[in-house]
């Protein structure tokens, strides 16, 4: 339970009148006293600590490594030499192919997700209509529809689309399960303009056409970036799709091309860490230098 | 005004018709086509055949559909139970203004840039019998070194990867939302000479109820993506020990072509899926939710 404790005395306490300082004071001193388990809470930090680098360090650390350091060393032994090797064979087996399928499906599905959940946020917060209603109640239930469940309809859909083994099969489902938090998103975003924004546009003879353009897209702005960042990373660790819906080597993205690596080359561990370390490289790097946006990408759906 | 009103342009269902119809088709419509699809016989590549109830009479006799719904349901228990105390316990700690917990939990959050896949071939090579690190504890702790081909560690290790995996997430919902909770509170609080404890108990947790709960669903709805990492770290071994539902299926359609059948399970998650989802919304009050969130 020591860990649990998260507040030390007093961080709270900014603002307090004079009259009450000296009693918070006495407060302070004795919170003093009974402030040890935040000591637990900063213990079980550096435990997980500990927990959260050990295996970040052997990724990198073993795709550093020789093959032959690998087998010989212990798995958290620093390398005898540090060579790229192992980056070399993650190029080899075709890294940049599943980079660029990667790519391209995060971006279709970006798009596709965008060009109709925008218009769609537009309708559900403006619109009268009982459809628009009905559909975004839809919309919230499909928040927990399953993709798994319905692996095998997709499945079907699909290969009756002669779409099997493209990257158009993986864009369309992975869109189409991103659209619910999307248009949640979306929509939260566009609650808080003002109406009398819109009704002064109107009233000005603007199109509904004009107010999305002028209006409702400049608006959802960071609506956008968050959603973008969602379908994207959804789009970019996506397993079970391209697992079902491709084959190929053409169409092969990088989660599964991890796979393929571990199977097919099982005992080049220091290829498969050095793949997995250029894997998340692009992510990374949204991490530096959007760490807000990335996060609330994450968090997408939760509300703040 | 009112004539200002009546004025006023609306956006009708067209602006939501191309969203609608994609998601029918690709969202909403395969519910349906399973269901359809569970009362016939499919190899995956010619046309479904009707087979009336066969699958659904087959359903009850396999062994691997009621452990699989055990395994399944033992996973979103524990990995619950270990991920929730967790990251409130981590997410109220990396909310404070101190600038080490500031860094610590930017470290902390990394896992969250490595796909799932990556994450459990790291773990797989970290938990590997020879070369990772249980050949090396092994000795000194007389553990099994074949953690994941052991019947009884391997579910834990699952465990012990989603929480490695999903900790992050959820320590950043009750840190965002940690950081919400008004200083007068603490402030009051301290005035009345609550302890740390005390402080934790009566107005950190009570006022993260809703992350907590949102947390929870979150996790309870997510129980049915650990699909993949399963598949990664142990294909469902050793034998069928970690085999949950949403596995069996996939092997039983993707890897047996048995579709009609793998359907009929399918229909079972949907209703297992949906039956929590409701149970958890049901006893939490999830509901209610937005409404009291405005109060606040």
């Amino acid at each position: 339970m020591s860990t649990i404790t998260a507040r030390p005395a007093g961080e709270q306490a900014e603002s307090v009148t004079p009259a009450r300082s000296a009693k918070r004071s006495a407060a302070r001193a004795g919170s003093r006293r009974v402030s040890r388990p935040a000591y637990g809470a900063g213990i079980g930090a550096a435990i997980w600590l500990v927990l959260v680098v050990v295996p970040l360090y052997f990724l990198i650390a073993t795709s550093l490594r020789g093959s032959g350091d690998y087998l010989s060393a212990g798995p958290l032994s620093i390398p005898e030499e540090i060579t790229l090797d192992a980056y070399r064979r993650a190029f080899e087996v075709g890294f940049l192919k599943f980079l660029t399928n990667s790519l391209i499906v995060a971006f279709g599905a970006i798009i596709l997700v965008l060009a109709v959940a925008l218009p769609a946020a537009f309708a559900i917060v403006r619109s009268k209509s009982r459809v628009v209603r009905i559909g975004f109640t839809l919309f919230l239930l499909g928040l927990a529809v399953p993709a798994q469940a319905v692996i095998i309809p997709i499945y079907l859909l699909i290969t009756r689309l002669h779409l099997y083994d493209s990257l158009t099969a993986v864009i369309l489902p992975t869109a189409a399960f991103a659209l619910p938090v999307s248009i949640v998103v979306l929509t939260s975003s566009l609650r808080d303009v003002p109406s009398s924004l819109y009704e002064a546009m109107s009233l000005d003879g603007a199109s509904n056409f004009q107010i999305f353009w002028n209006l409702v897209l400049p608006l959802s702005r960071s609506g956008v970036v968050t959603v973008t960042i969602f379908v994207g990373l959804n789009a970019w660790n996506n397993f079970l799709f391209p697992l079902v819906l491709t084959q190929s080597m053409d169409t092969r993205v990088l989660p599964l091309g991890l796979w393929e690596f571990q199977t097919q080359y099982g005992t080049d561990v220091p290829g498969l860490m050095a793949a997995v370390v250029l894997s998340a490289l692009p992510v990374l790097a949204l991490y530096l230098f959007g760490r807000r946006q990335l996060l609330s990408g994450l968090a997408a759906g939760i509300g703040k | 005004m009112t004539s200002a009103t009546t004025r006023v342009q609306r956006p009708g269902a067209l602006w939501a018709a191309p969203a609608l119809i994609f998601f029918g088709i690709f969202g909403l419509a395969p519910i349906a086509i399973v269901a359809g699809l569970s009362f016939t016989t499919w190899d995956g590549l010619g046309n479904p055949e009707w087979a009336g109830l066969h699958n659904w009479r087959t359903l009850p006799s396999d062994k691997l559909v009621g452990s699989g719904l055990m395994i399944t349901l033992t996973l979103t228990v524990l990995t619950w139970a270990t991920q929730t105390p967790l990251a409130l316990a981590f997410g109220a700690w990396a909310a404070g203004p101190q600038r080490i917990r500031a860094v610590v939990s930017t470290i902390f959050f990394l896992p969250l840039l490595l796909s799932t896949a990556a994450i459990a071939l790291i773990w797989q090579a970290l938990l590997d019998p020879t070369f990772g690190l249980p050949a090396q504890w092994s000795e000194l702790t007389g553990l099994s070194a074949n953690v994941l081909g052991d019947p009884d560690l391997a579910l834990w290790a699952i465990v012990f990867v989603l929480l490695w995996q999903f900790l992050p997430f959820h320590m950043l919902l009750y840190q965002a939302a940690a950081k919400q909770i008004p200083a007068s509170l603490y402030e009051a609080a301290e005035i009345d000479g609550a302890s740390p404890l005390q402080r934790f108990w009566r107005i950190t947790v009570p006022q993260l109820r809703h992350t907590i709960i949102a947390s929870s669903v979150l996790m309870i709805v997510g129980s049915m993506t650990y699909f993949e990492t399963v598949l990664l770290l142990t294909g469902g071994g050793p034998g069928t020990a970690t085999r949950i539902l949403p596995l069996h299926m996939y092997l039983k359609g993707f890897s047996a072509f048995e579709m009609g059948y793998a359907s009929a399970i399918a229909v079972l998650l949907v209703a297992v899926g949906t039956g929590l989802s409701l149970l958890v919304v049901r006893v939490s009050g999830y509901s209610q939710m937005t409404s009291e969130r405005e109060g606040v």
